[in-house]
């Protein structure tokens, strides 16, 4: 059994701020991470994020994860990092069990932040099993981490901000995008993003969505179909389409399951992407000393999942004894950020999201 | 297919693709690079069929690309159930479809 303090699983945005905040704030802490590289998807994003100057805005995500590294490495006497580390349980009795490199390791932390993320969602339609068929995440990963392409012609389902954003990525990388998809009447990204790919000469079809896959061993057409406003098939719009890609871009799930395994209180809320934990201002859950941070939490952008991140470090610190110095200085900065963050119309769904799991907020 | 799908030139990345590591699968010789996953080399040479489902041997490619969905589970050198989207590719490794469950290497 290792004796641990602080133990944070997922080292992606959220994790990493964690951790930098509870060692700044005198914490020991293990950072576990079932990858080889640490940054989560941080390492294949290349836009430039939005947010503000707190947020390392207009820095590209393949950036952030070098500073957020970087600033790790300052406090490494105080941070034990375990790649290749995949958490398997969380029990009764506080122990959380890691299988590391194939050996199997206990550890009973006296506080832990889960980080662990999202994955991405699937769409159902006939075929949509076939070999073609992508998550956008993991054509963002095949791009943008290894250089290669998903294929030659694609088709981007949802017009979110991913699917716009990854849309445009794969032109750079000169694939060719046919069309963008989405079964809502409108766009539902930013119109700066959606306005850059159509000059680009790429139309973006809202009111529609995806009828079939069609390919015997791998994707060779996609057929549309329009829907109304009622969200029925309007017969006789079908449109075939030649891609050898399909791109699901229809968000993401929290990857809750060591928070339910732990009997963590859950919460469905479809705003921010399917089953959610639910925490106080702190980001502590209902179970004492188990906090979250990140697209865990509820699935938003990389910007909050950073100060979701600090914001559960300093508290999960000072839960353990670790009192900051700017303790009340920093939680309120944080909090505001999140605000803001948080402040626009295109924020809503969030905020509305965000209301149904917050817990009374504690006094501190 | 197989140089086609690799990215040339980017306007803002740069893939150092150094080391060639040789590979068999289905015991075809293959080549990826160093610091690849399995299932990128293998996309890359064209191979888009990873392996078949369980109960209606459906053909099965990557779905997540980061270890979540396990719909890229294939035999390597011999050991079934590698999630071949975040493994890395080894010089000499036997890659296999894998039709169904896989049998387990080890007996309780």
């Amino acid at each position: 059994m290792e004796t641990v303090e602080l133990l944070i699983i997922g080292a992606g945005p959220a994790g990493l701020c964690a951790a930098i905040s509870a060692v700044s704030s005198g914490a020991k802490v293990m950072l576990v991470d079932r990858n080889d590289t640490l940054g989560g998807q941080l390492i294949k994003q290349t836009h430039m994020f939005f947010g503000s100057e707190k947020q390392y805005a207009a820095t590209r995500g393949t950036d952030i994860t070098k500073i957020l590294l970087a600033e790790i490495e300052k406090y490494k006497e105080n941070i034990k990092i375990y790649k290749n580390t995949t958490a398997l349980g969380m029990y009764e009795d506080g122990v959380v069990t890691l299988a590391r490199n194939d050996k199997y390791i206990k550890v009973k932390p006296k506080a832990i932040i889960v980080a662990t993320g999202a994955s991405e969602k699937v769409l159902a339609f006939p075929n949509n099993d076939l070999p073609g068929i992508y998550g956008a995440g993991a054509v963002q990963t095949l791009m943008n981490v290894y250089g290669v392409k998903p294929g030659n012609k694609v088709l981007m389902v949802g017009a979110g901000n991913i699917g716009l954003i990854v849309s445009y990525q794969l032109m750079q990388a000169g694939v060719k995008v046919e069309a963008i998809i989405d079964a809502a009447p409108e766009i539902g990204g930013y119109l700066v993003h959606a306005s850059k790919i159509r000059r680009l000469g790429v139309p973006i079809y809202t009111s529609h969505i995806v009828k079939e896959a069609i390919g015997l061993d791998y994707l060779e057409k996609a057929v549309l179909i329009e829907v109304d406003e009622k969200w029925q098939k309007v017969r006789g719009t079908e449109k075939e389409i030649d891609v050898d890609v399909m791109c699901i871009s229809v968000g993401l799930t929290p990857l809750t399951e060591l928070l339910m395994q732990k009997g963590c209180e859950v919460k469905y809320v479809p705003e921010l992407g399917g089953l959610v934990p639910t925490r106080n201002e702190n980001y502590e859950t209902s179970i004492d000393n188990i906090f979250v941070a990140g697209d865990v939490s509820g699935v938003e952008e990389a910007s909050a999942a950073m100060v979701e991140g600090y914001l559960a470090g300093l508290c999960a610190a000072d839960k353990i004894g670790f009192r900051h110095d700017d303790f009340k200085k920093l939680k309120k900065d944080y909090i505001e950020q999140l605000h803001s963050l948080r402040a626009g119309p295109e924020s809503d769904k969030i905020r509305g999201g965000i209301a149904k799991i917050e817990r009374r907020a504690q006094d501190v | 297919m197989k140089a086609e799908l690799r990215i040339k030139n980017h306007p803002i990345l740069e893939f150092k693709k150094e080391k060639i590591l040789k590979f068999k699968f289905e015991e075809k010789d293959y080549e990826g690079y160093e610091g690849e996953t399995i299932a990128v080399a293998l996309h890359a040479s064209g191979v888009k069929v990873l392996g078949r489902s369980e109960v209606k041997n459906r053909p099965r490619g990557f779905y997540c690309a980061i270890g979540n969905c396990s719909s890229c589970l294939m035999i390597v050198n011999g050991e079934p159930n590698v999630r071949t989207c975040v493994v890395q590719l080894e010089e000499g490794m036997k890659i296999e479809r894998q039709e169904g469950k896989g049998e387990l290497l080890w007996k309780l």
